[in-house]
């Protein structure tokens, strides 16, 4: 049953806050794995997403980051393992509280605004309080003048940002984003970014998928490191940043190439 | 014996001077050819989209089937609709063979899996870009239907069309069950192939003339639709 006991902001400063602080957080994944054919992609014995700053999670290619996404979004079933959201098992209602955003924006054919009201729809927002929050949202996303153009008609960056609104649409308590900026130029990254910081200091927990060091130093209060399927360490940015623990992670932010 | 040029410049008179029974039988077809298209769309689009999103044991066969569907030859639906609804058969009852509604559901058993099987491909291939993000936002896959039909409609009005096309143009099944009865059952399709065989070219070539005229703006909106579906205009842009 959809979780009515708290009011959406709309129409004002908070346009960006869940609808309920932390209510699905910690995030945690307990013997957490994925195996095709025998052939295990992602084994993690434990780790905790804690309410408060960006989670950035890292590593190279193949390393199982938009898996581990994935896997605490609940698209995709664990092998073995399991996540708890809030104490809970992962089901339809703590996944409502959660929302995604994927490397290419999945945009419906309709206009930004029905985009974002679609967000809003699922959110299960009363039709009345939909149109100061779209308005709230709209304005947020920098989005109001272009309000009735088609969604797929916008830029890349203009998509991508659509796409992080509409998710916000939902309240969500946490936000995951796989590597939303991969192919944007550095405009459209930094309005990506000042968006997900404003969302972050309203209280909706940002886990973001990267493999940009500089984004990590910009937007990340911890970061989970993986290498091969298996994390590597889980660190405050700064100390991985200055002093990373795991010898993959160090070899990374050099510059090295990791295989 | 009259000359082609003679005869098409008659039977051009005939659909310009208004002509009554011409008319009618125009009517008709279009009453009975919409009618089924309504209900097969209403059947035939849920179908398509539920074959495209659902997963359950027999999914591939009865893809198979509908697909095979499309291809049935009308004059078997015909005699297989006529057997229904005969006096001996189940549905004798309703006493509707011979009318308007006999030919409608004969119709409705042509272009259904038509409608049914193309949907279901526009749909699938939709369902493909959009399921991730639709079972992001806690959409189980039937209730997924709604979102991608409307996200399809472009796609689907062409689908819709088609079907309209294959209806309209059939002569085989709405023949037998309709019986081609002068201002109750008679149709183009089944006037062209009477008047013909009378020798009454006239009217058989109007008729013929309409019909074509029908086929080609069908054809032409078909492709004006798929152009917008590709490019991804929305029909009311």
């Amino acid at each position: 049953m959809r979780d009515t006991g708290q009011s959406f902001t709309g129409g004002d400063a908070r346009a960006l806050a869940p609808r309920a602080r932390g209510r699905t957080l910690p995030l945690v994944a307990r013997h957490l794995g994925y195996s095709i054919d025998g052939k295990v992609l992602l084994n993690i014995p434990d780790l905790a997403i804690h309410p408060g700053g960006p989670t950035v999670i890292m590593g190279p290619n193949g390393a199982g980051k938009s898996l581990l996404l994935r896997l605490f979004h609940g698209l995709i079933q664990p092998t073995q393992g399991e996540v708890r959201a809030g104490g809970q098992p992962l089901g339809p209602a703590t996944r409502r509280r959660q929302a995604m955003v994927f490397q290419r924006p999945v945009l419906l054919r309709r206009s930004v605004a029905a985009n974002v009201r679609f967000g809003l729809r699922r959110a299960g927002l009363p039709r009345a309080a939909r149109r100061d929050r779209l308005d709230a949202l709209l304005a947020e996303g920098d989005l109001s003048g272009k309000a009735g153009q088609l969604a797929t008609t916008l830029s890349g960056g203009e998509q991508q940002r659509l796409a992080v609104m509409r998710a916000l649409a939902t309240a969500p308590d946490i936000l995951f984003l796989d590597e939303p900026t991969s192919s944007l130029d550095p405009a459209a990254t930094q309005a990506i970014e000042d968006l997900l910081r404003r969302a972050s200091a309203q209280g909706t927990k940002i886990v973001l998928v990267t493999h940009d060091p500089g984004q990590v130093r910009r937007l990340a209060e911890d970061v989970v490191f993986l290498h091969r399927g298996q994390m590597a360490e889980q660190s405050p940015v700064d100390r991985f940043l200055s002093d990373a623990r795991s010898a993959a992670a160090r070899d990374f932010l050099s510059g090295d190439l990791l295989v | 014996m009259t000359g082609f040029g003679e005869t098409l410049g008659q039977a051009l008179w005939l659909i310009l001077s208004g002509d009554a029974d011409l008319w009618a039988i125009i009517l008709l077809s279009l009453r009975v050819s919409l009618t089924a298209l309504a209900i097969a769309t209403l059947i035939g689009l849920p179908l398509g989209a539920a074959l495209a999103v659902g997963r359950f044991p027999g999914r591939r066969t009865v893809i198979t089937i509908v697909s095979a569907m499309m291809g049935l030859p009308p004059v078997v639906v015909g005699l297989a609709v006529y057997l229904m609804l005969s006096a001996s058969g189940p549905f004798g009852i309703f006493d509707l063979l011979y009318t308007p509604a006999a030919m409608i559901i004969a119709q409705v058993v042509l272009v259904t899996p038509i409608v049914a099987a193309l949907s279901r491909q526009v749909i699938a291939d939709l369902h493909t870009d959009l399921a991730e993000q639709l079972d992001s936002f806690g959409l189980r896959p039937l209730a997924r239907i709604p979102t991608l039909l409307w996200e399809g409609r472009t796609s689907l009005m062409t689908v819709v069309l088609a079907g309209f096309g294959r209806a309209i143009a059939e002569v085989g099944a709405v023949i037998i069950v309709g019986g081609n009865i002068n201002h109750v059952t008679r149709v183009m399709t089944t006037a062209i192939a009477l008047e013909t065989s009378k020798g009454n070219l006239t009217l058989a070539l109007a008729l013929g003339t309409v019909l074509i005229t029908m086929a080609i703006a069908i054809n032409a909106l078909v492709g004006v639709l798929g152009a917008r579906a590709r490019s991804g205009v929305p029909a009311h842009a």
